[in-house]
């Protein structure tokens, strides 16, 4: 973490903590313009950028037509005039219809351009299910994301570093994809989707500096120390299986990759190389998921500290159901079992 | 029609689907005089800050100034100088000096592609001609006379075009694929339409910090299909952003006619209606109308008035691209029966017929410009052609995906020097 100015802490779920990291630019960086679906009076479906408009005003902070194409378009052109745009896609189901955009125009301009046009955006969007979304309500497109070269990917899982990160991400002169966990928005989320929801103020990453400070792009964070095996995860699935490890009282050394790319591959390496065991786990459906790169590279550069195959816990290759949530979830029984087979040998 | 399992006995008739078809196919004799072509004084001039909606008729008519026997006329002239006439002559004539060399140069196998604008070239010229320098243009990949028009050095095109070492885009874009910033051009991109929605974003930019410069945008009709072009227009009628759309409805996009874009049922400058914005039509082959409806556009862009979306009424008088065979699809000669004729002969018979210029000074810059066009060839030559010596460093290939180069693509370039080493030795440079 860098800071440059020594502010007070102040209990934030993440929804407050992304619209802080916003606000605190606003007021940075008059060439930040936050703008989306929703986004300008009324504060967005999810409220990230609530209150914004009213501070910073209507042309900072402006909602768009229902055209994601245009959304990330007109975000390319404002960047080649030297703004710094935060377009907020309302759900990542919806990018689609930006993806050209975001392909072939945003990802490409500094190198088809040898950096005459740059597009130093942020797009943030919100992905993951668990919310009873049903199949447009909650993809995790991640791996589309990182397929892109000249994108970068971050996901955080907690207050803290949602601000750090999406402030990095907005300072980055280079796009990114900055994709929300809206299963863990308002809190934490262990799994067990019968159970109480526990708020956010109960952790210890609900505590975040009111002013700017940044988390590096690029760097995992070790959420839990261990030996028995690595478990490499993000956003959502943090939490989940660091519920379902210590339930089991399995020594899991579980690495929060914050920023799929550029990915923390030093951390990958150094862990998997000590434990020996890796699992990877996303909710994403998992044929060409992210977890197929994870367990390619690690087998790439750990081989030979393998102790058992790198297992993947991850969705099914279905749409996302919607009153079968829970089936396709990849929750505490399908972890539970990954772990006992990468264990048993 | 046969009866199918999918067609239950019904008295209904059968319906039919609608395949356009262009009127004329290789070996068929076209005749273009069915084509509407207004008096040159009939249309009139509203002022700038005319509502859309009560100046729909120049949506569907055509904004013309120069008649077939080279007067201007009428409330559209623009009443240029001469002087600044024989400038606009200049440029597209160099334009055209410029194109049949950069073809000649790519059929010799100097690069792997071209495209000219033979015909159109009052569309870029003299449109960024009734611009201000600083307005900012975001062309599609015929508009080199935006380039020429602002003076850009003709050796940096060749440059780019020939992928060689003084190409500053280190031959990583497809050739005409040009970016100048320092010239109000935005790096082309290759997919059609994406620079629409992002010149809006430009002006909405523009507009939000109070400066004073516009954005302009080129498509052509075929690429006016996409949904980058609506999502362009949508997000300029809702922000009122000060942008210029420029349509060429060039008639062809490579073998596909204007129909397949929708041009059987209505004009392209018609959609502007729709979204409540102006919309002219204009004879894209004479550049005194292009020139006076873009300076319209823009005042009217300047001045808060929002968005204008200009169709340039043109014909594409040469193949796509040196990939394209024009012959194949369409008679050789509809581009000699094009009613509205060439825009740099119409441009030359005005100057000739208010006697400020003749045959002979016309001749004289020709050739005059051809040459400028051959000693800068030679000159770029000497920096390289494609595909004869590598002219760019390896590593270049891993730069500008991302300001900082991440540890993968490190990874990859040290892989792919290694590569280079084994296949050319240690001490290789690039050229």
């Amino acid at each position: 973490m860098s800071t440059d100015t020594q502010t007070a802490n102040k209990t934030m779920n993440m929804i407050e903590a992304i619209n802080s990291a916003m606000d605190v630019m606003l007021e940075r960086d008059s060439n930040v313009v936050v703008m989306g679906e929703d986004v300008g009076f009324f504060g967005g479906v999810f409220r990230a950028t609530a209150g914004l408009q009213k501070k910073h005003g209507k042309t900072r902070v402006f909602d768009t037509p229902i055209n994601e194409c245009g959304i990330i378009g007109v975000a390319v052109g404002m960047g080649a005039y030297g703004l710094r745009p935060v377009p907020e896609i309302q759900f990542a189901d919806y990018i689609y219809p930006g993806l050209d955009q975001l392909v072939s125009e945003a990802a490409r301009l500094r190198y088809r351009s040898a950096a005459d046009f740059i597009c130093p955006m942020t797009v943030r969007t919100p992905f993951g299910g668990g919310i009873f979304g049903g199949q447009t309500h909650s993809q995790s497109p991640e791996s589309i994301m990182t397929h892109i070269c000249g994108v970068k990917t971050v996901i955080p899982s907690n207050p803290y570093d949602a601000k750090g990160l999406l402030i990095a991400a907005i300072e980055d002169n280079d796009p990114v994809v900055f994709l929300e966990p809206k299963r863990i928005y308002n809190g934490p989320f262990s799994g067990y989707y019968d159970r109480p929801v526990e708020p956010w103020s109960k952790h210890a990453a609900s505590a975040v500096p009111e002013g700017h400070y940044r988390i590096e792009l690029g760097k995992a964070a070790t959420v839990r120390e261990g030996e028995a095996l690595t478990v490499l995860a993000y956003g959502t699935m943090v939490h989940v299986v660091k519920t379902i490890v210590e339930e089991l009282k399995v020594d899991a050394e579980i690495i929060d990759l914050r920023t799929l790319l550029p990915l923390d591959i030093d951390a990958i390496e150094a862990s998997v190389k000590k434990t020996g065991r890796c699992l990877v786990i996303h909710e994403a459906t998992r044929t060409s998921g992210f977890g197929a790169e994870l367990a390619a590279l690690v087998q790439e550069r750990c081989f030979y500290h393998l102790e058992a195959p790198v297992e993947r816990v991850t969705g099914f290759d279905t749409p996302y159901p919607h009153s079968l949530e829970w089936a396709y979830f990849p929750g505490p029984v399908r972890i539970a079992t990954a772990l006992t087979k990468i264990l048993k040998d | 029609m046969p009866e199918t399992d999918r067609r239950p006995a019904s008295n209904l008739p059968p319906l039919s689907l609608h395949i356009p078809e262009p009127r004329y196919r290789p070996g068929d004799t076209p005749d273009f005089g069915d084509i509407v072509v207004p008096a040159v004084d009939a249309t009139s001039r509203p002022s700038e800050a005319t509502k859309p909606d009560a100046m729909r008729d120049l949506c569907y008519g055509l904004v013309r100034v120069l008649d077939f026997d080279g007067e201007a006329k009428g409330q559209w002239d623009p009443k240029l100088s001469p002087e600044r006439l024989r400038t606009m002559l200049r440029y597209m004539m160099l334009v055209r000096a410029f194109d049949d060399r950069m073809f000649r140069a790519q059929r010799q196998g100097k690069t792997s592609f071209y495209m000219k604008c033979t015909g159109e070239e009052a569309t870029s010229v003299a449109s960024t001609m009734a611009l201000d320098r600083g307005d900012m243009c975001f062309p599609s990949y015929r508009q080199q006379g935006i380039l020429i028009a602002r003076d850009y050095p003709l050796i940096q095109m060749m440059n780019q075009i020939y992928s060689n070492r003084g190409d500053h885009l280190m031959g990583r874009q497809l050739p005409i694929m040009y970016s100048a910033p320092e010239h109000g051009f935005f790096s082309v991109s290759g997919n059609l339409a994406t620079q629409y929605p992002q010149a809006v974003g430009w002006a909405m930019a523009s507009a939000s910090k109070g400066d004073s410069r516009i954005a302009t945008v080129w498509c052509g009709e075929g690429s006016s299909a996409e949904g980058d072009f609506h999502s362009a227009l949508t997000f300029a009628t809702v922000y009122n952003a000060p942008v210029i759309f420029n349509v060429v409805n060039n008639q062809w996009a490579i073998s596909s006619f204007s129909g397949f874009a929708g041009g059987e049922r209505t004009t392209f400058a018609a959609r502007a209606v729709g979204y409540g914005i102006a919309g002219l039509r204009i004879d894209g082959n004479d550049p005194l109308a292009v020139y006076a409806a873009t300076q319209w556009a823009a005042d009217r862009a300047r001045t808060n008035n929002g968005p204008t979306l200009i169709e340039h009424f043109t014909y594409r008088s040469e193949g796509h691209s040196t990939s394209d065979d024009p012959t194949a699809y369409r008679p050789a000669e509809e581009p000699t029966i094009w009613p509205f004729g060439d825009p740099i002969a119409r441009l030359r018979q005005h100057l000739e017929t208010l006697g400020e210029w003749d045959g002979e000074r016309h001749e004289a810059q020709r050739v005059e410009l051809e040459e400028l066009v051959k000693t800068t060839q030679k000159q770029s030559e000497k920096l390289g052609i494609l595909g004869h010596g590598m002219h760019q460093p390896f590593e270049t290939m891993f730069q500008d995906v991302f300001e900082d180069m991440p540890w993968h693509l490190q990874e990859q370039c040290a892989q792919m020097l290694a590569e280079q080493e084994a296949k050319f030795g240690p001490d290789w440079k690039p050229e």
